[in-house]
């Protein structure tokens, strides 16, 4: 028998609150960010322009000196210059410094970029604790039903984005699409797909769905992010290319992608992203198996849900062999990320609306 | 990185075509020292056949399989070929669908048949696709296994002459001699797990090599898998059985109600174990939006491995499995099995047990049929069958409701409807019999006062009276419950697991590890004062790369301490002054 089996009907109650107060904060935020882009809009960089019509033998960058602490032996430490260290971009990629961010080094809009990741970070923890109220009305694992993977799902795109800051990455550029798509994402939480807190049926009672769900919803939540990224890396790289065959990129795409990072930047970034979730994407479809085979009798069975995952699976690896072949790189490789990720969407919106299979879980 | 072309629209407008010369220039230098920093293919996929004849073409088509590009467009086929299995029903998961589908669209089912999309990942283009790619993965691993082997026997390749054409490079001066610096340079980077050696004026070092270790795993364990998927198939049984509480099962053949297996599997690899199903507990959600919704199922059953191994007790619930002697016994439904017993008109007892009724709904309304074979002779003395059309209700509506189908499906007011008929079940007319279905063919009705079937409703303890003296039906206040298993045994399983660990470690390998080389070149300048060069190459680009070599050379200087700045003399071999672009790598 399992124990504590009735809902929490209090908690599910505050937990609803919680979702509606996030988003309320998460438009706050929104508002911000448009603000710190709109503000950013006055300053006129356009170091990109400069820097590709300039010498390219003179395009080296510059990491600059850094000085280093070293621990002396006799305790005590010693200043020791770090030597300059010259880098230089293989060929095939343009030398273009990043651009300075939506503030554009408007010190009002970075005041509201600050303002907006503030409120970033406050509606993370507000919905964070919506969806531990959500877990503790109901005593499990909050992955049920769909209503609870978008909260969980939207939740941990913010928290990845918000550990990036943390950890001093250059990434405020996500903000304004990462928010715009989260209240979405909860938007349509809330209204479709919303399902009243309660338990889960038995096939569900087993410690894999923690291990293999959360890890879904994590992988989910970083190939997103590096589709946001891929997405603004094809407009940056045609903005780019443009000024490097001498043309004229309107002046709303001037203004907006100026301030983005270099393709190049946004390239390496998605790479790594998709790079780093993709052994996980292994590991998580593996995890179903292993549970599919003690649930269900069979490891692999060709269920739609099963395979779309694998679709999912072949075309990140697609991705991953694009880079690594000479032809592929650049936008053939970009497109096939976002096709990929639109595999993943596939997977979790479509599977669960669209075709009937043993994944009926989803209560929609 | 072994790209030995210039991109055009990078080129410069001013100085084009210096720079260009100059690029290829580096490119070609840079081609070697980079060479071997990975063993994929190079992709020269352009040139047409060499040689003549059959042999030319047969070694032209195998480059072609077995290059990067090929497999990128067999992993692409792939992942579009298994898109249809999704979408259209599969005759190995859902054959009722199949035959649903089929009588929806009688123009395209045809079409769809010959093309194998009913079984999509079992026709001859689905195979030929991930035949092709593993050909190709074999073909692919072969060769840069070789390789590899190779470049661990082998060591780093020398500096290129231009080191400042690296992606990472810094200098200083410093008093020490070149000799020195060289050897301090070795030991540091052996100390930091470079595999490093001495070449000329230059310290030649490299790291990293799990990255390309790992890739080689990952790829073979991809082949591990699937060969462990094959074996599987080839070699699996699996079968179902239904159960009624306190019944047994012992794993022979005949003892299946349904058997399927892979096409090398023989009956005596069935592993020998019994058990007998004890109890079975279910639990059912009694409130809020999900009421009636299972919450537990428990299948408590006693085992035995062997011919006769000592009993054992274990619950089966729907993700625990009972894994006896590598067969595996899965809970996958449940039901109920009402008792009841059959009188001739003599009051003899014909027939006395728990029937398994099919549910038809989530609140398991079920239904099935009781038959009697043999002993039963009617009100004349005269051999009869009997059999009766059944359908029970766990939790019955009431009279009044207007519906006959259960409202829940706990046995909170189980009533049990039986049509009854007399004849011949049609048991030796050779073809198979479905237990759970009564073939009414041959069957006469027994009829009631109105002269329709005779039909009943009963109650737990209430009996149907036959007419005219010929017996009757008692549905008992024992009701059963059923539970079905299906038992499998697949081997390869292991393999598989194996693989796919081996799979996630070597990806991770692969793509968290860079492999690298740094080179450490140390020689007398013209004023007799020493110059240290250090610059580093990756697989890719990293921000990494310059932090680390940065590190290494903090780590050199206090063996090569620097030297006062010369006097300002015209660079011979020095790039122009850096352009000042702050934020470039973040
Ligand atoms: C069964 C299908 C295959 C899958 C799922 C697959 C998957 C992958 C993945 C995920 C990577 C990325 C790891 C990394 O970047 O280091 C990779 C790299 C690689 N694959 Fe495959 N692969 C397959 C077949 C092949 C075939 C047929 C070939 C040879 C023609 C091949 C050659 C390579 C090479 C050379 C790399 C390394 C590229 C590099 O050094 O960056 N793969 N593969």
């Amino acid at each position: 028998m399992i124990l504590a089996a009735t809902t929490n009907e209090s908690l599910a109650h505050t937990s609803n609150y919680l979702i509606y107060s996030a988003m309320a904060v998460y438009l706050l935020a929104f508002f911000a960010h448009m603000a710190e882009w709109i503000l950013g809009s006055r300053s006129k960089v356009a170091r990109t322009a400069a820097a590709l019509t300039a010498d390219a033998s003179s395009s080296a960058a510059d990491s600059g000196t850094v000085k280093v602490q070293v621990a002396k032996k006799g305790g005590g430490t010693a200043v020791l210059e770090r030597p300059k260290v010259v880098t230089r971009s293989s060929s095939g990629n343009r030398d273009v410094p990043d651009g300075p961010g939506a503030a554009g080094g408007d010190v009002k809009g970075d005041l509201y970029g600050r303002i907006a990741v503030s409120f970033t970070v406050l509606a993370f923890l507000v919905e964070f604790s919506g969806v531990l109220t959500r877990a503790l009305s109901v005593q499990r694992a909050p992955w049920g039903n769909m209503y609870e993977f978008n909260l969980t799902f939207s939740t941990v795109a913010v928290g990845v984005y918000v550990t990036l800051l943390a950890l001093k990455k250059n990434v405020r550029w996500l903000g304004l699409p990462l928010v715009t798509s989260v209240l979405l994402d909860l938007g349509l939480a809330v209204t479709v797909l919303y399902t009243a807190s309660d338990q889960l049926v038995p096939a569900l009672h087993s410690y894999w769905l923690w291990i293999h769900v959360s890890t879904a919803i994590f992988c989910g939540a970083v190939f997103y992010v590096g589709a946001v990224a891929t997405i603004l890396y094809l407009f940056r790289d045609r903005y780019e290319a443009k000024l490097a065959e001498g043309g004229k990129p309107g002046n709303f795409a001037t203004s907006v992608l100026e301030r983005l990072p270099a393709a190049a930047s946004l390239d390496k970034f998605a790479y790594r992203v998709n790079a780093a979730v993709f052994p996980l994407w292994t590991f998580t479809i593996i995890a179903g198996a292993i549970w599919a085979g003690d649930a269900w009798g069979r490891y692999w069975g060709w269920d739609p849900k099963e395979v779309w995952s694998f679709i999912t699976w072949v075309a990140y690896a697609c991705y991953l062999h694009a880079r690594a072949t000479a032809g592929w790189k650049g936008r053939k490789a970009a497109t096939l990320a976002l096709l990929a990720f639109g595999c993943w969407l596939f997977n979790y919106y479509g599977v669960n609306i669209f075709v009937n299979g043993k994944h009926s879980y989803a209560g929609v | 990185m072994s790209k030995t072309e210039a991109a055009p629209e990078e080129a410069p407008r001013t100085a084009a075509e210096r720079g260009r010369a100059e690029r290829a220039a580096d490119e070609r230098e840079l081609g070697a020292a980079g060479s071997q920093l990975s063993t994929a293919p190079a992709e020269d996929l352009s040139n047409g056949p060499v040689g003549i004849g059959v042999l030319g073409w047969a070694r032209w088509f195998w480059r072609q399989l077995t290059s990067m590009r090929v497999a990128l467009v067999l992993l692409l086929l792939l992942s579009l070929g298994s898109i249809p299995g999704s979408l259209i029903p599969q005759t190995n998961v859902d054959e009722l669908k199949v035959a649903d589908f089929q009588k929806r669209h009688d123009t395209i089912s045809p079409i769809y048949e010959k093309l194998g999309m009913f079984h999509v990942y079992s026709s001859v283009w689905f195979s030929a696709i991930y035949i092709l790619l593993f050909v190709s993965l074999i073909g692919c691993i072969v060769p840069r296994t070789w390789q590899f082997v190779g470049q661990l026997r082998g060591r780093p390749p020398g500096a290129p002459r231009m080191l400042t054409r690296l992606p990472a490079y810094t200098t200083w001066r410093t008093e020490a001699d070149p000799e020195q610096v060289r050897e301090a340079a070795a030991a540091m980077l052996k100390k930091r797990r470079f595999r490093t050696h001495i070449v000329g004026d230059a310290v030649a070092a490299e790291k990293g090599y799990l990255r390309e270790a790992g890739n080689l795993i990952f790829h073979v364990s991809l082949i591990l898998i699937l060969v462990a998927f094959a074996v599987g198939q080839l070699f699996k049984s699996e079968g179902g059985k239904l159960i009624v509480q306190g019944d047994g099962f012992s794993n022979t053949l005949t003892q299946y109600d349904d058997f399927k297996s892979g096409s090398l599997f023989k009956t005596d690899d069935l592993a020998p174990f019994s058990f007998t199903l004890d109890r079975f507990d279910a639990t059912y959600e009694r409130s809020g939006p999900n009421l009636g919704t299972a919450r537990e199922f428990v299948a408590h059953v006693t085992y035995s491995e062997g011919a006769d191994g000592k009993p054992q007790k274990k619950a089966i619930e729907v993700n625990k499995p009972l894994v006896v002697d590598g067969s595996k016994v899965y809970l996958l439904a449940h039901g109920y099995a009402p008792t009841v017993t059959v009188k001739d008109g003599r009051g003899k007892v014909v027939f006395h047990g728990a029937v398994p009724l099919l549910p038809i709904d989530n609140n398991i309304s079920s239904s099935g049929a009781i038959k009697v074979y043999d002993g039963y002779t009617d009100a004349k003395g005269k051999w009869d069958q009997l059999g009766f059309a059944a359908f029970f209700v766990p939790t019955y509506g009431g009279k009044g409701n207007g519906t006959m189908f259960s409202q829940f499906p706990a046995l909170d007011f189980p009533v049990l409807n039986v049509g009854a008929y007399h004849g011949s079940l049609g048991v030796n007319s050779g073809l198979p019999q479905n237990v759970y279905q009564l073939d009414t063919d041959k069957m006469k009705p027994f009829k009631d006062d109105q002269g329709k079937v005779l039909k009943k409703t009963l109650l737990p303890g209430e009996t149907l009276t036959l007419p005219e003296g010929a017996g009757s039906i008692t549905f008992d206040k024992d009701i059963k419950q059923w539970a079905s298993f299906q038992i499998s045994q697949q081997p390869g399983n292991n393999l598989a697991l194996t693989g796919s660990v081996l799979a996630i470690a070597g990806l991770a390998g692969s793509l968290f590890i860079q492999r690298r080389r740094v080179w450490v070149r140390a020689v007398t300048g013209k004023d007799g004062v020493t110059v240290v060069e250090m610059a580093g190459l990756g697989r890719s680009e990293s921000a990494k790369l310059p932090e680390e070599l940065a590190d290494l050379a903090v780590t050199l200087i206090p063996e090569a301490p620097t030297a006062p700045d010369p006097a300002p003399e015209p660079a011979k071999d020095q790039v122009a002054e850096p352009a000042e672009a702050e934020g470039a790598e973040k």
